[in-house]
């Protein structure tokens, strides 16, 4: 029989890594298998890290990060086909320390990371596939990998294999997600002037903004896309439901190129050039999708268990937190020697009563409700864009009667009450 | 029991490397460091070799700290034991003093396990030249053996060894003494997929590190930039290939139309021998 590790963690991503960091840290003997030439090499975001989440597995991180840029402007753009409501925040506390986010590129990032786990004492072995769990009397008991004498054993397995978790389902954990639980985004990274990126987006140096586009940004399709700094590339993508894309017929790379040659949007990435075409599927099923996340040796965290806030855009945050909590319970269960579901269920207990899963439960309905009512996206947006134009084009008329005529223009009473009922329905399921 | 040395070499990756369109030469930055594809073919033999004599395979390189992770390569692939011969003062080295410094260390490692074999891949994808293994071999007066592409036997009791070395219309059989240093063809064999105990072996490995002053009876004026007489008089990008047809029309007509190219020049696809 090959070597025995404490803990198995397959799949080097914000979740996997956080959990062999931590593991390391706590002195277990930790193996971390990756399936890429490196990790973050099959990794992709849109580009969000979340400081607080991170610097609880590093802290101070962001003094040797490869970071791109700190946080200090959000923006969230209504989008008709040649208008937009733009709102947003920009302050200089989130400039800096202890910043908010950053903007970071995972190819890069997720390397650095990785190698703070090695530092820890985590063995990390890439370019290596992970087939099956080994389970034993319905206990899992290690991997077998796609390599000669690829069998390795573990007192815990932790599945961090990412959206799809062709592990957790082989272990009959979940069933095989449906269109309407997963979307899918595409993405580019664009090469362009660091100085020209500061200009158009009003930056100083080491300072980044981010754009979240709803709207025509995906055709009215349920989804959303960004468009973010780094420090001298552009990362421009959009994500909708995999169901929504079937619904509509539209290749996603299409509705990259939609986006791209947006008048809202084309200005600023003029004369970018493309570095790299990045897809993912993104978990948004929800808390209501999420399937079982531990049993006997086996825990699962970060996207293979669902961990998406999609209203937020929060996902890697949740995997490390999830990473992190996974680690704490597996030290624990070590020292009683019990590796049980029962003892390893202490995660799940962990996991739902921290923020990780009041804000899975608070946002439970939601995607499922915007996928039911599309009018959001294809009818109020529009109408919000409407409204603004008609208020704000100065033509003589009174802004009494403007504020009449875009009364009149929400339609008679039916409609009016069919558009107070979604504002309030939309407000139950996110409040 | 056989002590075979290979020395590898990291390189960027040529296949994905960008040219500096102003100097002609390699942007190093935007290409990964990989094992260099001729070494992984010469430490794999040296594997199937001690498989087959019994010994031991080390491998030695001269390059910069990462080049650990081309060491770490070859342990995947089985090798014992690994090298790294790093310091400031190796730096900008050509062939000459490339096989020097590396010979240097063969020295070394031979005071505690005498060598038997050095084998090298038959040239690195960065440089082109094939020139360091000879250079190795004339400076350790040991037989070279270049392009080989089969290894038949290796006697040590009786002190030779016998391989195959790849010419333009077949091969030759050779046997030289031992020892001797091969460098040897990529058909020499297939690199399978490393098995996981390697893996792990890889993952933990630390490799012997170094510096000049680790090295004995070493001549200073013959390393790195000093100690390369090479010089590169002008670099230039080779003319773009002119020409060419773009088949359109629906996937369709533009299948039918690539079938008939193909057939009409199918002489242009048959295999061929020798270089």
């Amino acid at each position: 029989m090959s070597e025995k590790f404490d803990c198995i963690v397959v799949g080097a991503g914000p979740a996997g890594i956080s959990c062999a960091h931590e593991l390391a840290k706590g002195g277990a003997k930790v193996l971390l298998l990756e399936r890429g030439e490196y990790p973050g090499s099959k990794n992709v975001m849109g580009g969000v890290l979340y400081r607080k989440m991170m610097e609880d597995v590093v802290p101070d991180f962001w003094k040797e990060a490869p970071l791109e840029r700190p946080i200090v402007e959000q923006r969230f753009m209504m989008m008709d086909k040649e208008s937009a409501v733009t709102v947003g925040y920009k302050g200089m506390e989130w400039g800096k320390e202890p910043y908010n986010n950053f903007t970071v590129l995972r190819a890069k990032f997720d390397q650095w990371f990785a190698e703070k786990a090695v530092q820890q004492g985590a063995v990390l072995i890439c370019e290596t596939v992970v087939l099956e769990c080994i389970v034993e009397n319905g206990k899992v008991v290690g991997v077998r990998t796609d390599r000669p004498n690829g069998e390795v054993y573990a007192d815990v397995v932790v599945l961090a294999d990412g959206v799809n978790s062709l592990l957790a389902q082989s272990l009959g954990f979940h069933k095989e997600y449906k269109p309407d639980e997963v979307a899918l985004a595409t993405m580019e990274i664009l090469k362009l002037d660091k100085g020209v990126i500061e200009d158009r987006f009003n930056l100083e140096d080491n300072q980044g903004c981010t754009i979240e586009l709803f709207g025509d940004a995906t055709k009215g399709i349920l989804g959303t896309g960004f468009l973010y700094t780094n420090k001298d590339t552009l990362s421009i993508g959009v994500g909708t439901l995999l169901s929504g894309l079937i619904k509509h017929k539209i290749k996603p790379y299409e509705l990259l190129e939609y986006v791209k040659n947006h008048p809202m949007i084309r200005p600023y990435i003029q004369g970018s050039e493309p570095q790299e075409y990045l897809a993912h599927l993104i978990p948004e099923g929800g808390f209501n999708s999420m399937g079982r996340i531990v049993g006997d040796g086996v825990i699962v965290i970060g996207d293979a268990s669902q961990l998406v806030n999609a209203i937020h855009r929060e996902g890697s945050n949740l995997a490390m937190t999830s990473g992190r909590l996974a680690a704490e319970t597996i030290l624990t269960a070590k020292a009683a020697g019990d590796f049980t579901e029962n003892m390893l269920g202490l995660y799940r207990t962990r996991l739902m009563s921290g923020f990780v899963g009041q804000d899975m439960q608070k946002y439970k309905d939601s995607t499922h409700h915007f996928d039911k009512f599309p009018q959001y996206f294809d009818e109020y947006i529009p109408m919000m864009n409407r409204a603004m134009s008609q208020m704000f084009t100065v033509d003589g008329t009174s802004k009494w009667d403007k504020q009449k005529k875009i009364w009149k223009d929400l339609g008679g009473t039916k409609e009016k009450m069919k558009l107070a009922r979604d504002m309030y329905r939309a407000w139950r399921v996110i409040k | 029991m056989l002590h075979i040395v290979a020395c590898i070499k990291q390189v960027p990756d040529t296949k994905i490397i960008k040219m500096n369109p102003k100097t002609n030469t390699m942007d190093r930055r935007t290409a990964p460091a990989i094992l260099n594809p001729y070494d992984a073919h010469a430490v794999e033999e040296a594997v199937r070799l001690r498989e087959k004599y019994g010994g031991t395979v080390s491998v030695l390189t001269m390059g910069p700290p990462p080049a650990v992770k081309a060491i770490k390569k070859c342990i995947e692939i089985g090798a014992d034991e690994g090298y790294l011969i790093t310091d400031r003062r190796f730096a900008g080295a050509d062939t000459l003093a490339t096989s020097y410094a590396l010979t240097k260390a063969l020295e070394k490692i031979s005071k505690t396990k005498p060598v038997d074999l050095v084998i090298c891949g038959k040239m690195t994808i960065d440089g082109d030249t094939g020139q360091v293994g000879p250079g190795i071999a004339r400076r350790l007066d040991i037989p070279p053996l270049t392009s080989v592409n089969k290894v038949v036997e290796i006697n040590k009791r009786e002190g030779y060894a016998v391989v195959h070395r790849k010419l333009e219309d077949g091969y030759e059989v050779v046997q030289s003494a031992l020892p001797c240093l091969m460098s040897v063809e990529k058909t020499i064999n297939e690199v399978p997929y490393s098995p996981f105990p390697n893996m792990l072996k890889a993952a933990r490995y630390e490799p012997h590190i170094w510096s000049v002053d680790d090295l004995e009876d070493i001549d200073i004026k013959q390393l790195g930039l000093k100690g390369s007489p090479t010089i590169v008089s002008k670099v230039w990008a080779p003319p773009k290939p002119e020409g060419g047809t773009i088949i359109e029309g629906s996937s369709q007509q533009q299948v039918e139309h690539l079938l008939s190219v193909l057939l009409e020049k199918k002489e242009l696809f048959q295999a061929k021998e020798g270089v």
